[in-house]
């Protein structure tokens, strides 16, 4: 045994020569206990997928050699000014994608400016995931406290647990602030140009910042983001019928508020509203609240974000009118039936939340000078995130991201799409996957999910003739949530059971918003389920809820060899 | 006045419990209905190695609907995870048992499954007739028919508190002349819980609007209705005089249980009690937080640590138990009945403590959020009446446990003291009723009189 395992090393350090090139010697440094793994992989055999991987990894190799070569190039930082343009890129809005878009062109040696018209960081960092965190971190918390119950299962004594508003609005408040800091400096220290004032497209290649600002640039990416959507009839007036950007602020906390939409948004301040001792009632348009999750795990949400709360509900009615409080009347709300549009009820409550999802905010940017027309407000882009005009054809050099295109709004779909881009206008095709993006709402527990709802799944199987499995896991089964007394929550894979395909997966539970990663990350890759059911998770972690969803799954083909032995090498 | 202190001592008690999931979360007793060849009954099913109940998390199918082979009915939530339940037969789902939000025990029927449609209505009347505890879950609280002296006099003090709020509150702007119900989302999730009728009811929140302490406050004090009956007449606040009243769950199981006391055979041995060394240390630690019941436990637990046998148990007429630990059980009367939540190992918990948990248990009890194993895990139960004036009084033995006490008032009595004067002592009698199967006359005695020199020399009790 002793010597078929040494005898397997030294195999292993000759047949690989490339992979010492590029994971930098790492065979020398191998710790000695992985020459089990050495004979395991010896074991397996190579296959054909296996020189694949060896000969993807060698292109990766040199791809980033000749990176080296520009960015030292460039090694003032932000790339040489080119003959004809003033940059190579500019980015307009500096919200989340934005700022991804700018710190991948640097590194990929472009000459790159950002515009903004009013504070770095965009809605994320100032009034939307930033600051609803700091908040929801604070509910969390409170609901913790409260829950006398669930302190007694540890043995803990809590006595009255209360908040004190100013001080948890300023810590959202605080946060925003760091974050915008930090995303500011991260731009400044890599030379990244940023410009202050409204941006907007004076023509091809010519873009208009501030007063009478003009630069040209090689190519432009419009990233602009959006706003709250008020629906007709609601008059917001930011201290009683408010949107996320005042709630954020938590100037008060209403003894009673009702959230028109139930989506991640609104859900979201539900948590916080109730933990912060407010009733809720939630007014849902479709016939089922939380309408965009996977049926089943919203069927679940409900059962233990909602129905044991301070909430109500009315779900098949629009808000068709609603007034903020005065003259010493409260907020009122008049409900229509979503479908015969009859009046259905009033409702009056202290205060109403206005979660109805967001518009793009693609106003005054000049778009008709490039022939673009608007969408519903979104700039229609192709699956490469060009900008396509009114005639249907491309507009050379145009790009947009984020909310604005409406492809996914969120924070880091449109970073995602922003590195997309550059990777385009720096010489390499990239389409990205939305189906690999995963999406978190982040409640208690939280919620999260990548690729397709089950429903979603079925219709593609059915017309594209593949069968369609799903498996499903418990927290309740789980080690560590239920050392943390959180049982409650469920993991689910939907997949295709002829070759392992991840279409899906859907996690309501502790810490579901980090679990889900190993999912779109298996998406992404395209790693199938035989390959990563063998991947080990450390125990006892919450991540096990995943390793089981993957190993419950029963997939028809075996295992390829790929993923075990790309795990020797490094 | 006894027959009160019998309730709790059921195992099969349903007590509408506020649960967390806001559900309300009873149990059901396995009923055994006649099985007619094709009405066929839906058990819980046992969905893994340990689980003992489960619960209903929702009827995928409703009564009447079709039912194929293989197709799932039920969700069934287990201690482990939620699963479908599918039904081995086709047929017809005739009558639902246990609704959503219901548990119960594994191997009990949940449903009625009907092999055509005919029968359907034979398996409903089979349903409501042989379960005649199926009804209870969903049926109201029981209401206030054991009328304790308690729920008597807090229905007497209540009515100025609602009257107050009627004369208080004027009808809200937007509920167009009362047409229309304003209640805040947590006040009409309470109602629906503790059965309370929204309308009517006048809200003490803005605007008039309910709240739920508004709600709160007619569960637990018998409503504004209640008050309104109780100015009129006072002597039978909301009885109607002449009718005829079916019993609720609560009354049945006490009925039942009485009568099962009857073939225990019980004795009563009294004593007197001098309490002035134990008025004193009261007096002392009372800012402390500690409570006359909490030394009442105290010292009964310390006598009962001396003399086993008064805390064990027979339960089936061949041998007892030595119960393990002293579990002081002690009645406290709740709206709608009695309850008797346990003080766990009153021998060894220091009277602080003691004390803490005792108001905690009553908190608990009060809100009808006692976990069973507070309240039936009793070995020895104190019934005290003393507040009210009552000088004694003898208890029935609650089944299952070796001897109940029964505390009169502490009064200040004339004596004669040993060196031949006269003197003012407070005195209070107690009366022990225990089976007599295991413990016998000298057992009480002896038990009496190391309670005795307990509280006469009560510096033990504050170790």
């Amino acid at each position: 045994m002793q010597s078929a395992m040494a005898l397997s090393f030294s195999q292993t350090s000759f047949t690989r020569p490339n992979h010492v090139l590029g994971s930098s010697g790492s065979v020398f440094s191998t710790p000695r206990s992985l020459r089990f793994c050495g004979l395991r992989r010896e074991a397996f055999g190579f296959s054909t997928s296996n020189q694949l991987a060896i000969r993807s990894n060698r292109i990766q190799f040199l791809s980033r050699k000749s990176f080296q070569v520009s960015a030292s190039a460039s090694s003032n930082g932000n790339g040489a000014p080119p003959k004809s343009f003033d940059y190579d890129l500019i980015i307009i809005g500096a919200g989340v994608g934005g700022h991804g878009a700018a710190l991948h062109a640097v590194e990929k040696g472009l000459k790159t400016a950002i515009i903004e018209g009013d504070v770095v960081g965009g809605t994320c960092v100032n009034r939307g995931c930033v600051p609803s965190k700091a908040l929801l971190a604070v509910s969390g918390r409170m609901r913790e406290l409260q829950n006398e119950h669930h302190m007694k299962s540890f043995g803990l004594q809590v006595s009255a647990a209360g908040y004190d508003r100013q001080g948890v609005a300023d810590h959202a408040n605080n946060l925003a602030t760091k974050i915008r800091n930090n995303l500011t400096n991260s731009m400044k220290a890599i030379g990244v140009d940023i410009l202050t004032g409204f941006g907007s497209v004076l023509g091809p290649q010519k873009v208009k910042y501030g007063k009478d600002n003009i630069i040209t640039a090689k190519d432009i990416i419009i990233a602009t983001g959006s706003v709250p959507f008020v629906p007709k009839g609601i008059e917001v007036d930011g201290k009683t019928v408010i949107t996320s950007d005042h709630a954020l602020k938590l100037e008060s906390v209403p003894e009673w508020i009702a959230i028109v939409g139930s989506g991640y948004i609104g859900l979201e301040f539900s948590d916080v509203y109730t933990a912060l001792g407010s009733e809720v009632t939630f007014i849902e348009a479709l016939d089922q609240l939380m309408p965009g999750f996977d049926p089943e795990i919203s069927k679940l949400a409900q059962r233990v974000l909602i129905n044991p709360r301070k909430i109500d509900y009315h779900t098949g009615v629009f808000a068709s009118k609603i007034t903020p409080a005065r003259d010493g009347k409260p907020v009122l709300i008049e409900l229509i039936d979503a479908k015969t549009k009859e009046p259905k009820d009033t409702l009056e409550v202290d205060a109403a939340l206005i979660a109805t999802g967001r518009a793009p905010f693609t106003n005054g940017l000049g778009l008709e000078n490039v022939n673009v027309v608007t969408q519903r407000g979104f700039i229609p882009v192709d699956e490469r995130m060009r900008v396509i005009d009114g005639k249907g054809t491309l507009v050379p050099n145009l790009y947009c991201i984020g909310d604005a295109n409406g492809k996914l709004m969120l924070a880091h779909a449109a970073s995602a799409q922003g590195i997309s881009v550059v990777e385009q206008v720096s010489g390499r095709d990239h389409v990205l996957n939305h189906l690999s993006i995963p999406a978190a709402c982040f409640t208690h527990p939280e919620i999260s999910m990548v690729g397709l709802t089950e429903p979603q799944a079925k219709e593609k199987g059915e017309k594209e003739g593949f069968k369609v499995s799903v498996v499903k896991t418990s927290f309740k089964a789980n080690t560590k949530a239920l050392a943390e007394n959180e049982g409650e929550g469920i993991a689910k894979m939907i997949y295709r059971p002829d070759n392992g395909e991840i279409l899906g997966v859907h996690i309501f539970g502790l810490h579901a918003a980090d679990l889900i990663h190993e999912a779109s990350n298996a998406i992404a890759l395209g790693t199938r389920i035989q390959d990563i059911k063998l991947a080990v998770h450390a125990h006892p972690t919450l991540s096990e809820v995943l390793d089981e969803l993957f190993k419950a799954a029963k997939v028809e083909s075996h295992a390829t060899t790929r993923t075990v032995s790309e795990k020797v090498v490094v | 006045m006894s027959r009160l202190l019998q309730t709790p001592f059921l195992p099969s008690v349903t007590l509408p419990t506020k649960t967390r999931s806001s559900v309300t979360g009873f149990r059901v007793k396995p009923r055994i209905i006649p099985i007619q060849a094709k009405i066929r009954e839906i058990f819980m099913p046992a969905l893994s190695s340990t689980m003992t109940e489960g619960k209903i998390v929702s009827w995928v199918k409703s009564e009447g609907d079709k039912l194929n082979k293989g197709e799932s009915v039920v969700v069934v939530e287990s201690d482990k995870a939620d699963m479908d339940v599918e039904t081995f037969y086709d047929g017809y789902l005739a009558a639902i048992m246990v609704e959503e939000g219901g548990v119960a025990p594994v191997g009990s029927a949940i449903a009625l499954l009907a092999e055509t449609e005919d029968e359907i209505a034979d398996a409903k009347a089979k349903a409501s007739g042989g379960g005649g505890d199926s009804q209870a879950p969903t049926s109201s609280p029981p209401t206030a028919a054991i009328e304790a002296p308690v729920s008597v006099e807090k229905k007497i003090a209540a009515p100025p508190v609602s009257v107050k709020a009627v004369a208080a509150s004027a009808v809200h702007p937007a509920s167009e002349g009362g047409k229309r119900i304003v209640a805040s989302p947590y006040a009409k999730k309470l109602a629906k819980e503790l059965k309370v009728e929204l309308a009517g009811l006048v809200g003490s929140g803005p605007m008039g609007r309910i709240v739920a302490k508004d709600v709160e406050a007619v569960a637990a004090g018998g409503g504004v209705q209640a008050a309104v009956a109780v100015k009129e007449v006072v002597a039978a606040p909301g009885v109607e005089l002449g009718s005829v009243v079916p019993f609720t769950t609560m009354q049945g199981a006490v009925s039942r249980n009485m009568v099962e006391s009857l073939t225990v055979p019980t004795f009563r041995v009294g004593y007197t009690i001098t309490t002035d060394a134990l008025d004193a240390l009261y007096k002392k630690i009372k800012s402390k937080g500690v409570t006359m019941t909490a030394l009442l436990a105290k010292a009964t637990a310390l006598a009962l640590a001396k003399h086993p046998v008064v805390n064990s148990s027979c339960r089936d007429g061949n041998s007892f138990v030595y119960n393990s630990s002293i579990n002081v059980a002690v009645a406290v009367a709740i709206d709608g009945g009695l309850i008797t939540p346990v003080l766990q190992n009153a021998d060894k918990v220091d009277i602080y403590s003691l004390s803490r948990k005792w108001k905690e248990l009553v908190d608990k009890a009060r809100a009808k959020q006692l976990q069973p194993q507070e309240y039936n895990t009793g070995t020895f139960t104190l019934s005290n009446l003393g507040m009210f004036g009552v000088d004694r009084f003898d208890a029935i033995l609650p089944p299952g446990t070796g001897a109940i006490m029964a505390v009169g008032a502490s009064q200040p009595s004339v004596v004669a003291t040993k060196d031949g004067r006269i003197g003012m002592k407070n005195q209070m009698q107690v009366n022990v009723t225990a089976d007599h199967r295991v413990i016998y006359g000298s057992d009480l005695a002896q038990f009496l009189q190391t309670l005795a020199s307990i509280i006469e020399d009560p510096k033990d009790l504050t170790f």
